[in-house]
């Protein structure tokens, strides 16, 4: 077990006995060193990117670039493959506005019924837009990707297969080098939404074989408002410019532009370099845990939940996937998933409650919501035990 | 503190809603949810007169959700239009804004712990904002 880590995250240590945090799939805290590295850079580094000619604007670019670097290493990509953007959803919305623009009507989008809704609303919106098709893969009773269906809805005219790695409602890992073989066979591109897996197991984009794969700093002990799109630079080099301003050009004329090459041309505007230096902070701390380290103290924890749960007879878990990472939703006979997380958070365990952004799943379900428990390095088997002793005066109250 | 929110009354009329069926002759049937948390009601009102003879819902959500519904069509029945706007408006100054009721609520006070709970005021309120809208729809 890691037990020390929790030392690392100011907010949990400082609170520890009094708060059970148990909602990291929304968000995880932060550990000092990317506190810090937000600080410091406004203390110490603090210059625009790419344009001054003085040290001060030369030590910032070099900060931003060599945290592009380090980010690449930490996901197995190239430097020139790692697009800064605000998290995931605005990486899939740049995908979908991007890869649509080159697609004809009736072609098809394929995409899961469990993904959160930033993988569910910018595709219809482009479907819609554009005359194609969106395709949903259902899942099987545990809640595994129903691989016939998938097979199935593969045709010669699917462009896009875009799939979660890992759901932030059923916890299911899905198998992505799968997914690529049977899109890569009709000659799809396949995006990974990578929001719940970057922090909890080894991402490697060369080994999954995927074309796109994106995540959000905030989920993996970073900063808010900075994530990262990874695409092959091939791929990225095809696709147009997303949004247009300053940085993303090479000359601008009165009515022509030429633009960059990736990554810049989709970093129009002024980057968020501080979130992007202290992301690369947040690697730098989940690199010096050891990422097989936290993906095995999780394992370890959710079995621990999945026994305890078993002993409950007042308890479902939703879904029972054959791989399950960091995340267990469950309902509580009798009492509505909003109960049963104001009774917890009076307790000082927060967990979350509701759809979780993923109403189709729910409709899927044929639930109206859930509570979940969602695991960060730092929770522990005693943190568990809390949680058990205050799910038992939800009991009472209802009793 | 916990006890403040989940009254004994409140688990009561969540266990046991009152007049929770479906009123065939209603003058005005509305529909109210909260599509975030999924709390859905249909309040049927029967009005004759400027009175409110009957009262009913039917629904499906959280504790506090249901169970104000349920006082809600117990504390209507049988009154007139004008003096229910006055309550509903007392209600909802109570848990929206804090304020301390100038007429007496009786049993709904037992809602009132819910203010200290903001993310679910809107959860307690529900039922009383359709009430509102049903009561436009009378004129």
């Amino acid at each position: 077990m890691l037990y020390d880590v929790y030392k690392e995250f100011p907010l949990i240590y400082r609170n520890r006995g009094s708060l059970v945090y148990l909602d990291n799939a929304a968000s995880t805290q932060k550990p000092s060193i990317v506190i810090e590295a937000l600080a410091d850079f406004y203390f110490e580094s603090y210059a625009n990117v790419h344009r001054g000619i003085y040290k001060l604007a030369e030590k910032a670019t070099a900060l931003y670039e060599e945290a592009r670097e380090k980010i690449a290493w930490f996901i197995g990509g190239r430097k020139e493959e790692v697009v800064f953007v605000r998290g995931t959803t605005e990486g899939i919305n740049l995908l979908a506005y991007t890869l649509s623009s080159r697609l004809s009507a009736g072609d098809e989008i394929v995409i899961s019924v469990m993904e959160h809704h930033s993988n569910f609303v910018p595709w219809q919106i482009v479907t819609s837009m554009r005359s194609l098709n969106l395709k949903v893969v259902d899942i099987t009773e545990e809640g595994d990707l129903d691989w016939k269906d998938f097979e199935n809805k593969i045709t010669e005219k699917t462009k896009v297969v875009a799939i979660t790695h890992l759901s932030n409602v059923l916890g299911t890992l899905n198998d992505i080098r799968k997914v690529v073989e049977i899109a890569h066979s009709v000659g799809a591109v396949v995006i990974v939404d990578g929001a719940q897996a970057v922090a909890r197991l080894k991402v490697d984009v060369e080994e999954l074989g995927c074309d796109f794969y994106t995540f959000s700093g905030h989920k993996m002990y970073g900063p808010m408002g900075i994530g990262v799109l990874w695409g092959r630079y091939e791929l990225l080099e095809e696709l147009p410019p997303w949004q247009g301003g300053g940085e993303m050009i090479e000359k601008v004329t009165v009515y022509n532009t030429s633009f960059r090459k990736p990554p810049h041309r989709f970093e129009a505007g002024t980057p968020n370099v501080a979130g992007a230096v202290a992301l690369s902070k947040a690697v730098d701390f989940i690199s010096s845990v050891g990422i097989d380290n936290i993906e095995a103290q999780e394992d370890e924890l959710v079995s621990y939940i999945l026994e305890r749960f078993g002993e409950l007879r007042w308890v479902s878990v939703v879904g029972s996937p054959k791989v399950r990472k960091g995340v267990v939703s469950f309902t509580v006979d009798g009492v509505h998933p909003h109960d049963v997380a104001t009774i917890l958070g009076n307790d000082g365990i927060a967990i979350r409650a509701g759809h979780h952004c993923a109403q189709p799943l729910m409709d899927r379900l044929s639930l109206s919501a859930t509570s979940r428990i969602s695991l960060g390095c730092y929770n522990t088997k005693d943190e568990i035990d809390m949680f058990f002793k205050s799910l038992e005066n939800v009991r009472k109250v209802f009793a | 503190m916990i006890d403040s929110l989940y009254r004994d009354l409140i688990i009561d009329h969540y266990k046991f809603p009152r007049n929770f069926r479906r009123i065939e002759s209603a003058t005005v049937v509305k529909e109210g949810d909260n599509p975030l948390c999924g709390d859905k009601i249909t309040l049927y009102l029967k009005v004759e007169n400027g009175k409110v003879v009957d009262v009913s819902f039917e629904g499906s959500g959280c504790a506090i959700s249901q169970a104000s519904t349920s006082l809600l069509t117990e504390t209507v029945k049988g009154k007139q239009v004008e003096e229910i706007k006055c309550i509903v408006g007392e209600f909802l100054a109570m848990l929206t804004e804090g304020k301390q009721p100038s007429v007496d609520l009786g049993k709904l006070l037992a809602l009132e712990g819910v203010k200290n709970y903001p993310m679910r005021v809107k959860c307690a309120t529900l039922g009383w904002h359709t009430l509102e809208q049903a009561l436009k729809e009378i004129g």
